[in-house]
């Protein structure tokens, strides 16, 4: 079953037209990379689709049902410099944060949620750090520490943007894995990414955006180079190239 | 003067306005310092600057027509705030620009409606830099109250603010309401200002919003920490800088500020992990890759 579907996305930002008619499909257990230049509009699809602006057309459903306010089965994990990395506060209660919206106003945390939040940094295995102030946690610490904070509400679909950017290469493949894992363990997880060795070589389906979607499919599907110099506007002596046919 | 001395004055019935300034002073640095947590750690030092001049022409009108002061600070301060957060909206401007625009209109207005009230110099200067004297009883149990709501919003509201604070997308994708989180932290800054401009003046009043939050993140990491140390620290800095001031016959409001800034530095050169000379003698945990 397809725990994520967008259908006809449709965005105009400032008047001008960003994204066109996107379809798109996540389904349970999968693990899916979004591809596409700059600009293309991956970091846009993410936040139409966390009701972070109003898209033009299109709609959306998670589990087959459309979505509500506060997004309950969507875990999202943003780029990690739009976060206050300086507030002086521990690993644990920046995730809790994630279930602040779904605590309701004047109401404080209680044992189910500690769980929760206990649950998320072990799936993470950040649970050590939890007392840790965030300030002082490495790069890829922070990013398993936004990576708790989305699985906090036990979401279905998992939306990632730019994960790996600025990470060392160890680190990188260890996210990876964690992300392949939970996938594993029956989340939809779909990330934006610029590394496309890695998701060529990671994920189960690439979604190619350049304004609209201009392919889709499992890496091996994706053999026809016209596809990628449509998607990146890069001729055919392109060294992106052979990194496709290498992998 | 001694402390005991000090002390003497204070139960003086002939000197009677100074313990009600001190009991003022104390309480809307203890306001000031909590708030201003929030103000520090959201780099809003700014519209605090812009809320606490924006107070003015709420103060000068109900001076003008014998009204009630924190009403007239309050409804200027929030006019002013939400002004500030529609115009913003408004993507060619960024934000410290319109804020820029508002807060010195505000102020010049403030001048010229309290020039046409008769007593004006000695008023201005008293809405500008302070006074000790003149606080009238009922101010004190104003003030109160309102210290009392404020803190209490803050209690009940705490956890969506620090969400906000720390990742506003986030906070806005999780359902929370943004943009009335925003004018509830205005109105909050609003209202600790207002309490404090009586004895502190409106220009001198950012330090108490700032000084004893930033001295308090200096010394710890934890927020709960911070938000207990910031109002200790204004509450004794304000009681220390109406000591000296008195003693030595200084304008209260600046020598309040002088000592808080004091106290600052100490920090910055002392504090424990964060300080000069921690800095100079240990070196930084290296945290782990993975």
């Amino acid at each position: 079953m397809s725990a994520l579907r967008v259908t006809g996305l449709t965005v105009d930002l400032g008047g001008r037209r960003v994204l066109t008619d996107v379809d798109l499909v996540v389904d349970k257990g999968e693990f899916v990379g979004l591809v596409g230049p700059n600009g293309a509009g991956k970091t846009t699809l993410l936040r139409a689709v966390m009701g972070l602006l109003r898209p033009s057309g299109g709609e959306f459903s998670v589990d087959g049902e459309p979505l509500r306010r506060g997004r309950a089965g969507l875990g999202y994990v943003p780029q990690r410099h739009e976060f206050a990395w300086d507030f002086p506060i521990s690993v644990q209660d920046v995730v809790m944060t994630g279930r602040t919206g779904h605590l309701g106003l004047f109401r404080g945390p209680r044992a189910d949620d500690w769980r929760a939040v206990a649950r998320a940094l072990d799936r993470v295995r950040m649970g050590e750090l939890r007392t840790r102030p965030v300030g002082e946690l490495s790069g890829g610490q922070r990013q398993r520490v936004l990576l708790a904070r989305a699985l906090a509400l036990r979401p279905s679909v998992l939306l990632l943007d730019e994960p790996f950017t600025g990470l060392d290469m160890p680190t990188q493949e260890l996210l990876s894995d964690l992300l392949l894992e939970l996938a594993g363990a029956g989340h939809a997880v779909l990330t934006t990414t610029h590394d496309l060795a890695g998701a060529l070589h990671t994920c189960d389906r690439l979604v190619l955006l350049n304004r609209t979607v201009v392919g889709a499919g499992a890496p091996a599907e994706l053999r026809d180079e016209r596809l990628w110099m449509d998607t990146f506007g890069v001729s055919e002596r392109s060294p992106l190239l052979k990194i496709l046919k290498a992998g | 003067m001694s402390p005991v001395e000090f002390l003497h004055d204070l139960l003086n019935p002939d000197l009677a306005f100074l313990p009600k300034a001190l009991l003022v002073a104390v309480m809307s640095s203890v306001v000031c310092g909590v708030v201003g947590c929030y103000v520090v750690l959201r780099g809003m030092a700014f519209i605090g600057d812009a809320v606490a001049h924006a107070v003015f022409p709420g103060l000068a009108v109900a001076f003008a027509v014998s009204g009630n002061l924190i009403l007239g600070g309050t409804v200027a301060g929030v006019l002013t705030a939400v002004l500030v957060a529609v115009f913003s909206q408004n993507r060619r401007l960024r934000e410290d620009s319109v804020i820029g625009v508002f807060f010195v209109a505000a102020f010049a207005l403030g001048i010229v409606v309290i020039s046409r009230a008769p007593g004006y110099a000695g008023s201005l200067q008293q809405f500008l830099f302070g006074s000790i004297t003149g606080i009238p009883d009922e101010d004190l149990l104003t003030v109160a109250v309102t210290g009392v709501v404020v803190l209490g919003l803050v209690f009940l509201l705490h956890k969506e603010f620090v969400a906000v604070t720390l990742d506003r997308e986030m906070a806005r994708a999780t359902g929370l309401r943004v943009f009335w989180l925003d004018v509830v932290l205005y109105v909050l800054v609003t209202l600790a200002v207002v309490i404090s401009v009586q004895t502190i003046g409106n220009i001198l009043v950012l330090a108490l919003l700032v000084t004893p939050a930033a001295t308090a993140r200096l010394l710890t990491d934890r927020l709960g920490v911070m938000m207990l140390l910031a109002p200790v620290v204004g509450g004794l800095c304000a009681l220390v800088g109406l000591y000296v001031s008195w003693s030595w016959d200084f304008p209260t409001g600046g020598t309040i500020v002088l000592v808080l800034t004091a106290v600052f530095l100490t920090a910055w050169v002392l504090a424990p992990r964060h300080g000069l000379l921690a800095r100079g003698l240990v070196r930084r945990r290296v945290p782990a890759v993975w």
